[in-house]
């Protein structure tokens, strides 16, 4: 078991710097998501700690230990890779003790810790058969048990659920979610997918560009999201963004209506008002025009636009509801539920 | 094709014969002039039907000292010779291109891709072209009338070395990283999963190369003046001009076909294989 420090990581192919001055600090058993859209560099930094992949500056610690010069066998980490990487040759079995076998652990020793990995991941019974004779959710386990065996210090995982189908994804998630609080090990665990990310991980650690725009509880990223990237990256539907100007409190919109905060700041900026926190009131300053719905059964999406605007608004009511589209809503949101952000840098500002 | 019309079918299997009778006709010939006796084979015309000495001419050509009246190594001697040089050149141009591919592929040192091309450039010279100077080294080393004269100029290989790069590339690279994870230095990955996983590629090029070895006449005929390292393709040529004598058609063609045999159960017995490593893509 081990905690990371990552202190000022950066990482350039010859003169584009991919990754920008990435801290963190991650204690001993936490179970962190990386999260952020295609190209941002989560990979990277994944493939930076496991030693895969230069250091161009920084640190990384993993223990007490600094592994930048580490080659990845001597960083005690195991990875699971996005296609699995199972070596085809082998069986499951050998595939799972090839680790072991280099590390010169007894026979017995290695018996004993794949018949334990085979057990946790309920794999027993195919352990004489080949990688390409079994399912993807079956090569998932066993890449997975090969993590298992080497008892490591950290489990690193890359993507590893997007090549199953949704419902073994949901399944696979709630598993490996239960495994690492059973064996208590430090884990990274990168994905592009935010409700993999919000229900996996004790903290999420957010990149866009080859920046940490966040790092924080899922939580903490729900409702103080620190930038309009996180925003609009976590939760689902997406937070609804209106232009406005902050006075005094007052935030004024595009169409003149007034809503009333507790910003402390001023001049223009960007408002965020998630569509579950709109809340329906006849006397509302903030009017919809309905264009189009969609039914979930539990709740109802709006869509539409800021009334006498272009600007999107959605909405959730809840239950089954029938609007014709064109009609106008009304609605309030709390002030605890206004998100105000800097309209030039896109950063939290006011509270 | 669903065609399914009986004249179609019956066209197709002419055709079919008449391929396989063309392509079977000679080796019929050889083996119906292997097992008459000399006094047959000089009359016309000549049989069609095979006669009744084949295992005479079997014991006489591999075992007696060949051609009568020729100081000619025994057959059997020089159908070692042959095996020995073939093996030697298809072992050797597999080790030698599968290593010369792995550095290749997977090391980053200076001039890598110089290396790449100087051994790409080879392609241009066959040993036809650098027999000369190639005899003259060969000469110097003292290498003359021996296995390893015979095989070694003959190993380099552009060509396998392409085709095992190709092969190396197209192993994902999550295979390389996830050994370096399991602790797996270069070695242990070459002979852990390089190795195994170019098994198929592996017996098709020995297929291939073990035949080309095998076939060839003009280095072996350069340098082995020892008649006890003949080849046995060279034989079959010196027997035909043997001094002043009827070529014995009998332990002549007893003698091809025995230098067809080992090429015809190296293709049989890896047969499998070779399709596979020519055919499989997936890894
Ligand atoms: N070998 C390389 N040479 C140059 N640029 C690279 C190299 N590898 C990655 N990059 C760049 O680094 C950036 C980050 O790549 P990375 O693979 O970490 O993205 P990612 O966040 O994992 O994306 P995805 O979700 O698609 O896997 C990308 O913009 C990519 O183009
Ligand atoms: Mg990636």
């Amino acid at each position: 078991m081990a905690s990371i420090t990552l202190e000022n990581l950066t990482k350039s192919y010859g003169d584009t710097e991919v990754l920008h001055h990435v801290h963190g600090q991650i204690e001993d058993g936490e179970f962190i998501v990386v999260v952020g859209p295609s190209g941002c560099g989560k990979s990277t930094l994944l493939r930076m700690i496991a030693g895969l992949e230069t250091i161009t500056g920084g640190q990384v610690h993993i223990g007490d230990r600094v592994v930048n010069d580490l080659e990845p066998a001597q960083r005690d980490i195991a990875m699971v890779f996005q296609n699995y990487a199972l070596y085809p040759h082998m069986t499951v079995r050998e595939n799972m003790a090839y680790g072991l076998k280099i590390r010169k652990f007894s026979k017995a020793e290695i018996e004993a810790r794949v018949r334990e990995a085979a057990e946790i991941l309920e794999i027993g019974d195919y352990l004489d058969r080949k990688p390409r004779q079994l399912s993807g959710g079956q090569r998932q386990r066993v890449a997975m048990g090969r993590a298992i065996v080497r008892h490591p210090k950290v489990f690193l995982f890359d993507e590893p659920l997007s090549n199953l189908d949704a419902k073994l994804r949901v399944q696979m998630r709630l598993e490996i979610r239960k495994l690492q609080k059973r064996l208590g090990v430090t884990s990274i665990y990168v994905t592009h997918d935010q409700v993999e990310a919000m229900t996996l991980g004790d903290r999420l650690m957010v990149l866009n560009k080859g920046y940490v725009e966040q790092f924080g509880s899922p939580i903490e990223l729900y409702s103080r999201p620190a930038s309009v990237f996180v925003a609009g990256f976590i939760g689902s539907p997406a937070m609804n963004f209106l232009p406005a100007h902050a006075e005094g409190g007052r935030l004024t919109l595009e169409n003149g209506a007034v809503i009333a905060s507790t910003t402390a700041a001023s001049g223009p900026v960007t408002l965020g008002i998630r569509p579950e926190h709109l809340v329906a009131d006849s006397q509302g300053p903030i009017r919809l025009a309905v264009d189009v719905l969609e039914q979930l059964g539990a709740n109802t999406l709006v869509h539409g636009v800021l009334a006498g605007t272009r600007t999107d608004l959605t909405a959730s009511l809840e239950g089954v509801r029938d609007i014709p589209g064109g009609q106008e809503l009304a609605f309030s949101a709390p002030p605890e539920a206004l998100h105000v952000f800097d309209r030039a840098t896109g950063q939290r500002v006011g509270d | 094709m669903v065609e399914n019309r009986r004249w179609i079918d019956i066209l197709t299997h002419v055709v079919l014969i008449v391929g396989i009778a063309i392509v079977a006709l000679p080796i019929w010939i050889t083996f119906v002039a292997a097992s008459h006796d000399a006094v047959r084979m000089t009359q016309a015309p000549l049989p069609l039907l095979p006669g009744g000495h084949f295992w005479e001419n079997f014991t006489a050509t591999l075992f007696g000292s060949g051609l009568s009246g020729t100081e000619i190594a025994p057959v059997w001697r020089m159908l070692l010779n042959s095996l020995a040089m073939a093996l030697m050149i298809a072992v050797g141009k597999i080790a030698i291109s599968i290593i010369s591919a792995f550095a290749i592929v997977y090391f980053r040192f200076p001039f890598r891709m110089g290396f790449f091309w100087l051994i790409f450039i080879t392609l241009m010279l066959p040993v036809e072209v650098r027999i000369l100077p190639t005899f003259e080294v060969v000469a110097d080393l003292g290498m003359l009338n021996s296995y390893v004269g015979l095989s070694l100029p003959l190993i380099a290989s552009a060509t396998a070395t392409f085709m095992f790069r190709q092969v190396f590339l197209t192993i994902p690279d999550e295979l390389l990283e996830s050994a370096r994870v399991d602790g797996a230095g270069p070695l242990r990955f070459f002979w852990d999963i390089l190795v195994p996983l170019s098994r198929t590629n592996i017996a098709a090029l020995f297929v291939i190369l073990f035949i080309y070895g095998w076939n060839q006449y003009l280095w072996p005929l350069l340098i082995t003046t020892d008649t006890s390292m003949t080849t046995i393709v060279i034989s079959i040529k010196q027997m035909l001009e043997a001094a002043e004598q009827t070529p014995q058609w009998n332990i002549i063609m007893m003698t091809a076909l025995l230098a067809m045999l080992p090429p015809i159960v190296v293709v049989i017995t890896m047969q499998k294989l070779f399709v596979k490593g020519l055919t499989e893509t997936e890894k």
